[in-house]
């Protein structure tokens, strides 16, 4: 599975430019690096839960989308996908189909997290053939930036204010990789903008191309939510993977495989500072939540270490 | 050469569902539709089916899987009952709206709370304005054949409608009746292949489902729903006349019984229907001209043709097996009295809530019905418009 970045960039997209996203946005970069992972011969059926990314792309008459492709709902992105290649799977076998056809739904970490999380513990449990991509910018930032299960420890959101009382979110986000992991799935992979994609693509490949479910956990950071200036998103992304925020590993029939490990493991201010959602934290007296979140950081990091040192 | 049997409710329309043959079943288990996906896995377990089973890990991603499979060109098919369906409601009205003809068989029975596992029919009430189509059984054998024929009303090019075929939780769902089945290749060729105009398999053309309506399309859409929906009535009855060619048994939209010379005529629903008729029976030996319509199809409302057949009544009792607190009438008696205002007819009409959750519904209780018709008849005075039926004191 070698990657060409060049030739890469070249395919031609099948998630196409008009569309309404915003600038400097993990989601579109997330979908086009996942479908370029798909053979040009094979066709797919995308499916995308309620999200910025639905609304934005998809508004009527208009669509981004060159592959088949079905919005329903919130929360049930996973079931309707399930469907689908339940329908492929029907029609295939009476013989009413012959093309190769590719299963891909797309949810943002609201859609998959929190309230499409028992459709997709459902849809993978049943081992269907498809591929659930969590586009996780850590909020719900299709209604305005309200906390998600993903949303970091300390983070401001509009439902997690800092303020006088309160330093932001006190809750820690949810391992989402490792609670599917343990769905025992046929492949799970968490990635980001990393490495000119590369890491993101081999990954989208695995996970389109392992027959049964698969689950991608991709950050995708969210100017309007993290406050950042668009052209930094691909910093962060890479200072989320140095300061072991936001690991690159993948588990492959039960083995953890870590893919990435820093030279020397960054510290978390570093993933934190050019954020507006992280700005409190730099005020004076501070400084313990920030060593709060290092804590936990370096406790996830080294037990990912475990995991991945088992095989 | 027809079939003779005895069987279930359930069991029929099981039959009916391995004989339409669809591509899809997702369903969730729910009392008392809960055999049907038990039947069906058997079927499928027992390689007596090529319909792929999904066995969901609700009812809200069981619709939303029936959704996926018919956007993808799959017929599809369901069951549920009650609080299965209110789980459904709001992937109830995305199927309607993506013009998915996908089949449901609803076992109905009452909602929670307080939970309860009887008959009524405030589930299907509940979703009486989702966009679906929604067909009431008396008996098995009705139970059997609307199931047979709902793909065919439900999938027709000016209808593209998802159908409900509903019948009593528990009094036909477990009630052991006699019954007539068709042979499996006759209910094939009734049924005919899906062949969708659109769909998301299609290898010549992508297809896009779903989309973000912003208000210039969204009335246009909801306008187009309603023709199709209205469309139904005249398919229905289309549909009904091939299928007494095969069956020798007719469907229309709705039945009426002695109801031609009747002065006290009630409108109900379901497997009372035929207690009903019992009671009708028993008061035409002692000379008092009842009769009674049974309504087969609810949604679309068939609200002008009832009224014509209503035009002789002198009074009419509607008779609700739900409550919808409006504080002046059911469903039914909200959508018969709008019939009636609408065809410039002003008859009495008292309106009865019964048989909520399995309350006994009998000749005595329903002769008590054309008991107050009489009275009212006699007095002028309508009296309690609004009235509960077998209420303990």
């Amino acid at each position: 599975m070698a990657y060409n970045f060049k030739e890469m960039m070249g395919k031609k997209e099948r998630f196409t430019p008009g569309h309404r996203m915003c600038a400097g946005c993990g989601a579109p970069i997330a979908v086009r690096n996942v479908l370029r992972a798909l053979k040009d011969e094979d066709k797919a059926v995308v499916t995308c839960a309620t999200s910025c990314l639905e609304v934005s792309t998809f508004m009527y008459p208009y669509t981004s989308w060159e592959d088949s492709f079905i919005h329903n709902a919130f929360e049930n992105a996973a079931a309707t996908c399930s469907g689908v290649e339940s329908a492929y799977r029907a029609m295939k076998k009476k013989g009413k189909i012959d093309d190769t056809y590719k299963f891909i739904a797309f949810g943002g970490d609201g859609g998959t997290y929190d309230i499409g999380f028992q459709s997709l513990s459902g849809a993978m449990e049943r081992g269907h053939d498809m591929v659930y991509v969590c586009y996780d910018n850590g909020a719900y930032m299709n209604t305005g930036i309200q906390r998600s299960s993903a949303t970091p420890q300390f983070a401001d959101t509009t439902t997690t204010p800092s303020g006088t009382e309160s330093p932001g979110k006190s809750q820690y986000r949810k391992d989402l990789a490792a609670i599917i992991a343990e769905h025992h799935v046929a492949y799970v992979g968490q990635t980001t903008f990393v490495q000119n994609m590369k890491d993101l693509h081999l990954k989208a490949e695995k996970a389109i191309y392992t027959e049964g479910p698969a689950f991608l956990n991709v950050m995708a950071p969210c100017p309007r939510g993290w406050r950042y200036d668009s052209p930094e998103i691909i910093d962060i992304c890479k200072m989320a993977v140095e300061t072991c925020y936001w690991p690159l590993f993948e588990v492959i029939d039960g083995k953890w495989i870590l893919n990435y490990e820093p030279k020397q493991k960054l510290p978390i201010e570093d993933f934190l500072k050019s954020q507006g959602r992280f700005s409190h934290l730099f005020k004076p007296g501070n400084e313990k939540y920030i060593a709060q979140m290092q804590e936990e950081v370096d406790k996830r990091w080294e037990d990912l270490q475990f995991l991945c040192s088992r095989a | 050469m027809a079939i003779r049997d005895r069987l279930s409710g359930n069991e029929a329309i099981a039959k009916a569902m391995r004989q339409v043959c669809a591509d899809v079943m997702p369903a969730y288990p729910i009392t008392p539709s809960t055999e049907l996906p038990q039947y069906f896995s058997s079927f499928v377990a027992n390689g007596q089916t090529e319909t792929v089973f999904v066995p969901v890990e609700s009812e809200h991603s069981a619709m939303s899987a029936c959704i996926g499979s018919e956007a993808a060109g799959a017929r599809t098919m369901s069951a549920t009952s009650s609080c299965g369906l209110a789980y459904m409601w709001e992937m109830l009205y995305v199927a309607a709206s993506n013009r998915l003809p996908i089949a449901l068989a609803v076992v109905n029975r009452a909602l929670s709370g307080p939970i309860n596992i009887n008959c009524d029919h405030s589930d299907a009430m509940g979703a009486r304005d989702s966009g679906w189509i929604q067909i009431f059984a008396e008996t098995n054998q009705e139970a059997y054949d609307n199931f047979v024929q709902a793909y065919r009303i439900a999938e027709h090019e000016d209808v593209k409608i998802p159908i409900m075929i509903c019948q009593d939780g528990f009094i036909t769902s477990h009630g052991v009746q006699n019954i007539e089945l068709l042979e499996d290749d006759v209910v094939k060729n009734f049924v005919g292949e899906y062949n969708p105009t659109s769909w998301l398999l299609n290898p010549e053309h992508p297809e896009a489902v779903g989309p973000y309506t912003n208000p210039p399309y969204y009335m246009e859409a909801k306008y187009s729903q309603m023709v199709g929906m209205n469309n139904a009535k005249k398919v229905a009855v289309e549909v009904g006349a091939e299928f007494e060619k095969i069956s020798g048994r007719k469907y229309g939209l709705f039945e009426e019984y002695k109801t031609e010379d009747a002065d006290y005529i009630m409108v109900i629903m379901g497997s009372a229907a035929g207690t009903g008729k019992d009671t009708v029976d028993g008061l035409r030996e002692q000379g008092v001209k009842a009769g009674l319509l049974k309504i087969r199809m609810f949604r679309p409302f068939p609200g002008e043709e009832i009224a014509q057949a209503l035009k002789n009544a002198k009074v009419i009792a509607c008779m609700d097996r739900t409550e919808s607190y409006n504080s002046q009438d059911g469903p039914i008696g909200n959508d018969v009295k709008a019939a009636l205002f609408n065809a410039g007819m002003a008859p009495k009409v008292l309106n009865y809530v019964y048989g909520l959750a399995g309350r006994d519904v009998t000749v005595e209780s329903l002769g008590s019905v054309f008991e107050d018709m009489q009275e009212v008849d006699k007095s002028g005075n309508v009296g309690d418009t609004y009235r509960y039926l077998s209420l303990r004191g």
